[in-house]
């Protein structure tokens, strides 16, 4: 009886720690969120007014007379002090309103719905690529130091890194569409499949499947597998470099040679015993390539018409469209806080010592 | 490797590396590969970019209009005449009968009064285009009415040559729109313009379906458009950015036409059987302002000697060949009443002794302001260096073209390169904006006109370009301008260096679209392949 009652005690003493815990976090994961936003916007928003740029030119263009633009001048808010200016996008933002682009004449809110998703299918695609490629690249390098793998496969990566996207886009654009006919074209979907699909997530290949509209999605991934693959190059250069230097640092561990000791064969101890070890920096690192490349890859973008949230930010800052600006730095905001908790809950599946704690 | 796989690979190999199908663009469709991202509004009381006002061309028929079958001619286009009272300033207007809006809705004078009124009431870019004719929020009600269906009657409150009153009411704002529509759809009093912004409600050859910005534009035929329906059912203008992968597309036949190709893509597309390249001459003038607050800027013998310091045509023909043509006035070539004559060639000798008797024998820094992108970029490089040969040390300040224009507005510049475009096929509307200045105070409240920008007062050239705008005897008017452009040449503080050209390729079996010399006069309706 007594027994029964304390495995029990202890089992609810668990949950209530446990739920105390999630409150804790979540607790922790809000403020945090509304701390980041609000220095985010604020200093986005300080900084833009310091610009040269006049967001009211945007709208009227160079010819308006006087009472035209001051009329934009007053209906941008612009009469107001930065600060009043500055409140009243936070109120705002609060119930929910992004405000209006005035560059898409359409709500921010909208708009980011159409990019986001564009911009998270390519980089998802991409990161996708920079890790099946990258991580084994890098393993092998470190296991093959010194030896013609390694020599290889660092002068691939140096290429891709170093190299401009917005080259290898054209001349990838070039082989693969222009003269192999590989792949598609710009865009990403052919004129054909225009408005066809039903937009639900925004993200192509998932609506035209949940549609079982396969000629769609295969279009798609026509379209989506060169920008991936050029932007997963790029990542994959830098996910490849960091495995190898991380590899080469467990393999000389003693552990390792205590396995191959034990009579463990040399690939079996790189993987089953080494490569777990990497594992969480590793982590880290795709972590941030993939949150680099969720904010916009706005040269691809450009070089493959890829009508991401890169593009739309960059136009939007270079025409101080403010209410864009700030609802997209909100977005890559969210997308580093995210990638960040991921990351956390990665550790912890990875990590036992992490997991015990 | 096992055998059978290896075949397979190769197979596949081989199969990927012969030549695939062209690809074409479905045999209903016009696809257009284009740079859009200008386009902020498709309200044709607001759109004042030119994509947008080119789309709006498509969508609404105008009160007169240049008709796709002959862009040259203005003609009554929703209107089928027009009478004029005794004194100039009424326009009667007969309304077409059995017109019908893309909605069903018939047109009527009541649209077309609505339409001028709401552009007025709304006071967004475009409304300078009809407010100089006297009209204001207060009597716009009274000065355009429409007393029956078939009748609108038109006021102006100034005296205006009639045909500037018609290319008026012939540019974008003339567009005529559903009044119906477009009040269904109002909020807050905005005479509909938030829903028309993304939407259209027009009697042109075109509906809009849908314009997600930075990616597409996509128009329907409308089968009630006066003109017939469009030869083709769909309209896709797609945004291409970059100039390389637009050339790619036509090549592969993904597109029909691209829009935005560079001299270089053009001359090596030549030879391509597929694609054949038409050049346009366009309205569109690339320039140098010379603000005259500054020192040496403000002796005409310096602007003269700085005209004879750029190198025509040793720009023209080489990295502008094809995208330019030399021009010096302020109306282009192949316009009514354009002066064709380019006086000033690049001449060192010749600029340095008019150098030499304005004081300046040694010539002299100036900070010459130029956007950061081609052609700007190149011409800013070539300016500089050809003036060095007069002594004149050249400071090129790039920058992105809102940071210039605000500068330019504030006229803080020395000197500034950028492009002009009319904002209606009339050469009052260059003039005006060359040379009218009525107040050269910094305080001046009017619509920033390049005289004032280049802090160039001239009353008796404003008094001119007036004197032009109200002369009702068509060849005594069009004898004023070519007199005002060559005053202008001889003192203005401009350095005009081209009119530019627009060369378009499409695939070779495309026929009939129709492109004139600015977005007005751009029309797919008559477009087969």
């Amino acid at each position: 009886m007594s027994a029964d009652r304390s495995v029990g005690a202890i089992a609810q003493h668990h949950r209530g720690r446990l739920a105390a815990t999630i409150v804790r976090r979540t607790a922790s994961f809000i403020a945090s969120l509304a701390v980041t936003f609000v220095g985010l916007t604020a200093v986005t928003f300080f900084i833009s007014k310091l610009t040269r740029i006049d967001p009211v030119l945007a709208v009227v263009g160079d010819k308006a007379t006087q009472a035209a633009y001051d009329k934009a001048y007053q209906a941008l808010g612009l009469d107001q002090s930065v600060f009043v200016q500055y409140g009243i996008y936070l109120k705002r933002l609060v119930s929910g309103d992004f405000g209006m682009s005035v560059l898409t004449s359409q709500p921010v809110l909208s708009d980011l719905l159409r990019v986001f998703p564009a911009t998270f299918e390519l980089a998802t695609f991409a990161t996708i690529i920079g890790v099946l490629v990258g991580v084994p690249a890098g393993v092998l390098a470190a296991a093959r130091k010194g030896r013609w793998p390694d020599h290889v496969i660092r002068v691939v990566g140096l290429f891709g890194y170093s190299v401009p996207v917005f080259w290898l886009g054209l001349v990838g654009l070039f082989v693969f569409y222009g003269k192999l006919g590989w792949v598609s074209g710009t865009g990403r979907l052919d004129v054909f499949f225009d408005d066809v699909v039903t937009l639900r997530t925004g993200i192509i290949l998932i609506d035209a499947a949940i549609d079982q509209q396969w000629d769609i999605v295969a279009n798609a991934f026509s379209h989506l597998i060169l920008p991936a693959s050029i932007l997963g190059y790029y990542s994959l250069a830098y996910i490849a470099r960091m495995t190898r230097s991380f590899m080469i640092d467990q393999l000389s561990q003693e552990y390792v040679t205590a396995a191959r000791i034990k009579g463990s064969s040399f690939w079996r101890a790189v993987w089953r015993h080494a490569f777990p070890n990497i594992l969480v920096p590793l982590i880290t690192v795709i972590g941030l390539s993939y949150a680099s490349l969720l904010e916009g890859a706005v040269l691809t973008e450009t070089v493959f018409a890829w009508p991401g949230l890169g593009l739309y930010i960059t136009r939007a800052l270079f025409n101080s469209d403010m209410n864009a600006v700030l609802g997209g730095t909100i977005v890559v905001g969210t997308v580093f806080i995210g990638i960040n908790l991921l990351s956390d809950l990665l550790y912890k599946l990875f990590d036992p010592r992490l997991r015990a704690r | 490797m096992w055998k059978p796989l290896r075949y397979a690979l190769l197979a596949a190999a081989l199969a990927a590396l012969t030549p695939q199908a062209m690809a074409a663009t479905p045999a209903d469709t016009l696809v257009i590969a284009k740079q859009i991202d200008d386009l902020i509004s498709l309200d044709p009381a607001e759109a004042y970019e030119l994509s947008g006002i080119e789309v709006i061309a498509n969508a609404y028929d105008r009160i007169m209009r240049f008709e796709p079958t002959d862009v040259n001619t203005l003609v009554p286009g929703v209107a089928e005449s027009v009478t004029i009272s005794d004194d100039g300033k009424t326009f009667t207007f007969k309304i077409r009968a059995g017109q019908k809006f893309a909605s069903g809705n018939p047109v009527t004078a009541g649209d077309a009064a609505f339409s001028l009124q709401r552009v007025i009431k709304l006071e967004k870019t475009p409304v300078f285009l009809l407010s100089q004719l006297g009209w204001t929020k207060d009597n716009i009600d009274t000065m355009v009415t429409a007393p029956d269906d078939s009748t609108l009657v038109v006021t102006i409150g100034v005296i205006f040559a009639p045909s500037l009153v018609y290319a008026l009411v012939g540019s974008v704002v003339g567009s005529v729109v559903d009044m119906k529509v477009a009040m269904e759809h109002e909020t807050d009093g905005d005479f509909g313009n938030a829903w028309l912004k993304t939407n259209s409600a027009g009697s042109g050859a075109y509906v809009i379906k849908s314009w997600k910005p930075n990616d597409s534009v996509v128009l329907e035929a409308n089968a009630n458009y006066r003109g017939g329906a469009p030869k083709l059912n769909r309209v896709v203008i797609r945004h291409v950015p970059e100039a390389s992968a637009q050339r790619l597309l036509l090549e592969k036949g993904d597109v029909d036409i691209a829009d935005n190709l560079t001299p270089d893509q053009i001359t090596a597309i030549g030879s391509n059987a597929d694609i054949k390249v038409t050049t346009i001459p366009q309205a569109l003038l690339y320039y140098v302002g010379l603000n005259v607050k500054t020192k040496e800027l403000a002796d005409p013998k310096v602007r003269q000697a700085l005209r004879h310091l750029v190198d025509y045509d040793g720009m023209a023909n080489s990295f502008l060949k094809g995208a330019a043509q030399v021009h010096q006035s302020f109306w282009a070539t192949g316009f009514w009443a354009s002066y064709d004559e380019n006086p000033y060639n690049f001449d060192p000798a010749k600029a340095k002794a008019l150098l030499a008797e304005a004081g300046y024998p040694d010539g002299f820094s100036l900070d010459l302001d130029a956007p950061n992108f081609a052609p700007f970029v190149n011409m800013a490089q070539s300016v500089q260096s050809t003036f060095a040969q007069g002594g004149v040390k050249v400071n090129i300040v790039s920058s992105e073209m809102s940071p210039m224009l605000t500068k330019y507005r504030a006229r803080q510049h020395q000197a500034l390169m950028v492009y002009w475009g009319p904002d209606y096929m009339d050469p009052h509307t260059n003039a005006d904006g060359f040379v009218t200045n009525i107040d050269n105070s910094d305080a001046a409240t009017g619509g920033k006109p390049l005289a004032w920008r280049n802090s160039w007062d001239s009353p008796e050239l404003t008094a001119a370009t007036k004197a032009a705008a109200e002369e009702s005897d068509e060849a005594k008017r069009k004898e004023d301008y070519i007199e005002l452009q060559k005053k202008v040449l001889d003192e203005g503080p401009y350095i005009i260096m081209f009119q530019s050209t627009s060369q378009r390729a499409d695939r070779a079996n495309v026929a009939g679209y129709v492109q004139g010399s600015s977005a007005d006069v751009t029309y797919y309706n008559l477009t087969t392949k």
